[in-house]
Formats: C-alpha cells, sequence, structure tokens
C-alpha cells in the first residue's frame, strides 16, 4: 500500500512540474506587456516596475527565479493591484470557493447516491426511470443555464431565496451550491446505479441474502463498499469540474471566490494572478485526484491485496 | 481465382444486426432525428432563416414570441430564430471539427501504441497519463487568454484535450485485435503496419469508437458553451448558443425568453447525442465486443 502511495506521489511530482513549467512559457508568451495598458508610463518608471516584477532579467532567469519563489509557497506580486501579493489574493478567495465546492460535493454525493441505490434496488420500475431520467437531464443541464433558470424561478418568481451574495442573507448559499452540485450528484446516481447493480448480483450477496440478513443491512453492509468504488473514483475528476463550474456560478452569484478572480483575472490580462491562480489551482487538482486514486485503491480489496504482495 | 468478398457480407451484417436492434431504441432514434433536423438546419441557416443575420429593428426592440419572430426578438430586434439558427452554426461546429481533431488524433496515437507494443506503447501511453492528469479546463481558459479568442484555436485547444481517452480505446482495441489470425495472415503477407493499421485494425474497432465519439460531440459542446458563456470563447458579431444563454442571462428578468430558446436548443442537442451514444452502445454491443 505505501509503495502505490509512494509511487502515485512520484508520478504526481513530473505533473506538477509540467503544469508550472507550461503556464510560466505560455503567460510569458502572451502578446502585449502587462504594462501596455496604462498609456504614456515614463520610462523610468517603467524600468522600475520592470525590475519590481523582474522583467528585465533574461526569461530563463526568471523562470528560475519563479520556481525558487515558489518552493518558498511565494506565489509573486499581483500587476493589477499593486502592492498585493497572489498569496493573499488566492487567501482571501479561497474559503468561499472551498465552502461552495464542499457543499456542492456533499449534495452530490448524497443525492447522488440515494438516487443511484434506490434506482439499482428495484431496476427497470418507476424508482429506476424516473431518478435515472432526472440524472439524464442534470447532465444535459449544463451549470451556466441551470443557475439563471433556478434564479428566476426560485429568486424572481417566487421571491424565496437569495439571487446573489454569499454568507450575507441566510440562505443565500443554497442556491449557488445546488446550482455546482446538480450535474454531479447526475453522474452520481449513474454510476452507483451502475456500480450497486454490478455488486448486488455477486455471489457474497446472495451468501449474505442466504444466510438471512435483513435487506438492509445486506444492501448497506454489503454491498455498499463495493457499489461506491466507481463514485469515489470519480471525485477525483469530478473535482476538476467542481473548480471549472465554480468559475461559472461565482459569477451568476457574484460569490467573491477565487473561481471570480480567475476569471476576472483573465479578463484584465493580470498576468501574474493567472500564473499564479493555475499554478495553485492544477497542484491542488492534481492532488486531490492522487487522493481519490488511494482511497479507491484502499477501498479495493482485490487491488489492496495485490498491492500489499 | 474467384473473386470472394468477404469483407463487405461481414461487414453488412453487422451494422444491418446494429441497425435493426437500435431501430426499437425510441430514445435513440428520437435523439438520431432530432440530431439530423439540427444539422441540416444549421448547414441550410443562411438561406432556410427567416431573416438576415445583421437585420436590426431598434424599433422593435425585445418582443416575446409573435407570428413575426416565433421566437420573439432581442432588445436590438434581431431575431432570436434566426440567432439561434447561426449560433447553433457555431456550436455544431464546434462540436463535430473538435471531435474530428480529437478523433483522428486519439485514434492514430492508440493503434500505433497498441500494435507496436513494448517500450514504444510504454511511452505513448506514458505520455497519455501524464496529459490526463492535467487540469484542462483550467489550460484551455488560459490558451484563450493568452492567445486570443480565435475559434481556430478552440477547435484545437479542445481536440486536443478530448482525444486522450480515444487513444486508450483504440489501443486496447488493438491489443486485443492483433493477436487474432486474420491479422497474423496480414502480417504474413508482408503488409506494412500502416497498411493493416488502417485497413484491419481501425475498421474492427469501428464500434467502440462510433460510441465514444458520439459521446465527445455533447462534452466538447459543453466546453465551447462553457467558455463562451465566461466570453472567454466565441466573440461577437459571432454568435453561439453559450453566448446567447450568456446574453439571455443578462436580461431574463425582463426578457425570460431570451434565456430559454437558446438553453432549449442546446440542452434539446445535449440530450439526443447522449440518447443516441446509449442507443449505439447497446446496438453495436460495445461492452461486450470491448472485453
Amino acid at each position: 500500500m505505501w509503495r502505490f502511495i509512494i509511487g502515485r506521489l512520484l508520478q504526481a511530482i513530473p505533473v506538477i512540474f509540467i503544469v508550472i513549467t507550461a503556464t510560466f512559457f505560455l503567460v510569458r508568451a502572451a502578446p502585449g506587456g502587462p504594462f501596455d495598458a496604462e498609456k504614456a508610463v515614463i520610462p523610468e518608471v517603467k524600468a522600475a516596475l520592470e525590475r519590481q516584477y523582474r522583467l528585465d532579467l533574461p526569461i530563463h532567469e526568471q523562470y528560475i527565479a519563479y520556481l525558487v519563489d515558489l518552493s518558498q509557497g511565494d506565489l509573486g506580486p499581483s500587476f493589477k493591484y499593486p502592492g498585493r501579493t497572489i498569496n493573499e489574493l488566492i487567501e482571501s478567495g479561497l474559503p468561499a470557493t472551498a465552502e461552495l465546492g464542499a457543499y456542492a460535493l456533499l449534495i452530490a454525493v448524497i443525492i447522488g447516491s440515494l438516487a443511484g441505490i434506490a434506482a439499482a434496488l428495484r431496476p427497470n420500475t418507476l424508482q429506476d426511470y424516473i431518478p435515472m431520467s432526472m440524472a439524464m437531464i442534470g447532465i444535459c443541464m449544463p451549470t451556466f443555464l441551470l443557475g439563471p433558470i433556478l434564479v428566476l424561478i426560485f429568486g424572481i418568481h417566487l421571491d424565496w431565496l437569495p439571487v446573489s451574495g454569499w454568507g450575507d442573507i441566510p440562505g443565500d448559499k443554497l442556491m449557488p451550491s445546488i446550482t455546482l452540485g446538480a450535474a454531479y450528484a447526475a453522474y452520481v446516481a449513474r454510476l452507483s446505479r451502475a456500480g450497486m447493480l454490478e455488486v448486488l448480483s455477486q455471489d457474497y450477496i446472495r451468501t449474505a441474502r442466504a444466510k438471512g440478513l435483513p435487506e438492509w443491512q445486506v444492501v448497506l453492509k454489503h454491498g455498499l463498499r463495493g457499489g461506491m468504488l466507481p463514485v469515489v473514483a470519480f471525485l477525483g475528476p469530478a473535482f476538476a469540474g467542481l473548480l471549472a463550474g465554480s468559475f461559472v456560478v461565482e459569477t451568476i452569484f457574484q460569490i467573491p471566490g477565487l473561481g471570480r478572480f480567475y476569471v476576472q483575472a483573465a479578463f484584465n490580462r493580470d498576468y501574474t494572478m493567472i500564473l499564479g491562480t493555475t499554478v495553485f489551482l492544477s497542484t491542488l487538482i492534481v492532488l486531490f485526484n492522487l487522493l481519490s486514486d488511494i482511497v479507491a485503491a484502499w477501498l479495493n480489496p482485490r487491488l489492496r491485496a495485490q498491492l500489499s504482495e | 481465382m474467384a473473386h470472394i468478398d468477404i469483407n463487405a457480407e461481414k461487414g453488412t451484417s453487422l451494422w444491418e444486426d446494429a441497425w435493426r436492434r437500435l431501430k426499437k431504441n425510441r430514445l435513440a432514434l428520437f435523439g438520431l432525428g432530432v440530431l439530423v433536423l439540427f444539422v441540416v438546419s444549421a448547414l441550410l441557416t443562411p438561406w432556410i432563416a427567416p431573416y438576415a443575420y445583421d437585420a436590426q429593428n431598434l424599433d422593435l426592440g425585445a418582443t416575446p414570441p409573435s407570428a413575426q419572430h416565433w421566437l420573439g426578438t432581442d432588445i436590438f430586434g434581431r431575431d432570436l430564430l434566426t440567432q439561434i439558427m447561426y449560433g447553433g452554426r457555431i456550436s455544431l461546429a464546434v462540436g463535430f471539427v473538435a471531435t474530428a481533431v480529437a478523433l483522428v488524433i486519439g485514434v492514430t496515437w492508440g493503434a500505433v501504441a497498441g500494435y507496436i507494443g513494448g517500450r514504444v506503447d510504454a511511452v505513448m501511453m506514458r505520455i497519455v497519463d501524464i496529459l490526463y492528469a492535467l487540469p484542462f479546463m483550467i489550460f484551455i481558459v488560459l490558451l484563450m487568454v493568452v492567445f486570443g479568442r480565435n475559434l481556430l484555436l478552440l477547435f484545437l485547444a479542445i481536440g486536443a484535450v478530448e482525444w486522450l481517452t480515444m487513444a486508450r480505446i483504440m489501443r486496447g482495441q488493438v491489443q486485443a485485435l492483433r493477436k487474432q489470425e486474420f491479422v497474423e495472415a496480414a502480417i504474413s503477407l508482408g503488409l506494412s503496419p500502416m497498411t493493416i493499421i488502417r485497413r484491419h485494425l481501425v475498421p474492427n474497432a469501428l464500434g467502440p469508437i462510433i460510441v465514444y465519439t458520439t459521446l465527445t460531440i455533447p462534452s466538447v459542446m459543453l466546453l465551447e458553451a462553457f467558455l463562451s458563456f465566461l466570453g472567454l470563447g466565441i466573440q461577437p458579431p459571432k454568435t453561439s448558443w453559450g453566448l446567447l444563454i450568456s446574453y439571455g442571462a443578462e436580461t431574463m428578468e425582463e426578457y425570460p425568453w431570451l434565456l430559454i430558446f437558446p438553453g432549449l436548443a442546446l440542452t434539446t442537442t445535449l440530450f439526443a447525442l447522449n440518447f443516441l451514444g446509449d442507443g449505439l452502445r447497446d446496438a453495436l454491443d460495445v461492452r461486450r465486443s470491448a472485453d
């Protein structure tokens, strides 16, 4: 098991390194300097700014200096918000994004797996068709469409929930979390249905039933563990999707999170902010993938036995 | 030597079989019908659109659906149906072209890796593994920021992301096929590896490729709409469904139809493609033959 974890960690390092390198050079290759927007900057000021942001150095020295800073956890200063560092901006945006993501994931896993298990217990009945049709709608209804539609119905027409903000009015966290989580609930429902259907046809489930266990115990104790494996494996990739989805949801609901910063940085061409956020988010995604792989391996007895050999 | 076209006979029966099974799946047929309708109308848009793409009527402004404007008009008095038809051309084009890019790269990569095997295969699939771990959604946003919002780049960027799964599927297929007698026969006849891949391996792996292609198109279209919604994809004066949805979301309080109809167009297409993909998977019996 440890060898597996260390092996996967060693795989993650080159990936993170590639991300940093590719992002750095992509951003540097962008046409137009970061100070081109400000017209008629005095040459001395421009030179001072370039020195401050190390733009006067040759590119490979900039790159090495950036790596050195990164290794100390320093993501550098922002171009657009002078005097603020990327670290500060990320720290101010991260809590809202993390909370939003956590709620969305929670909604996705709880609602999704309940629907999927319910469907798998009575396949090809209404109990299967209804949740699975809803899952199909969830998959085909993109976040950026679901969000405005929910706002239109529950925010404007029924006036039940606030249409924007985060933590200002009670209940304003509900709609963004549902909007972000819905598509993933749909995927989780499909995956857990397929997983449970496969597990419930296994011999050890028949054994459990044969020895007279009540059905809920068969499902919860014996079925769930194997049936949820595909869901756990899906959580890694889902995390990356959730982050991208938070760009949209935070924009729609005006949440002061990392996703909105990123989109704004993209519009402002705040290159250091784009660079810093990309490196930060990508590292997070790679680490989360790693985590979900490890948990999936740990949950899977066959794989665990293979690994401990 | 008597001319016996074994290939043709076998091929027909396989596809006829699949078609018979697909015909029984009403959802898949519905998906196919909708898709054909949308694609045909996208191709014919310049001739069948009710109004010209740039026809404005500022005095009219935004009006709800009516006899003159079936889906209403936007704040500039432009006909929404016309906008959706032209937007659909771009959305569908991105879907099909980017998927085609992914298809060509993925199938070639996977077939070569699976056919040659050994160290070449290990290196090639290692590259796929590493690319898989990259957070591409963020990278595409980055690419669009850095290189401007250019349609061609969008095709390439999305296609470059989506080929990975295709390569894995193709490699699995080729590995299973290349041990079979007909491939050995082809090798002993002295055919070149490229000919064997093209003539014998790719046609026999078509089932899973078709199914996965059908399911890749909707995810590509979603990606384009996502970028356009954020303002990082298609730029005016061009339009796409994602862009129309983003405009609609801005004014949905007063003019909800501007959000609902473009949203309906996108969702219906995604539904159709997903139903068709699922139906094809059953009809071509991919899961069993992929094992």
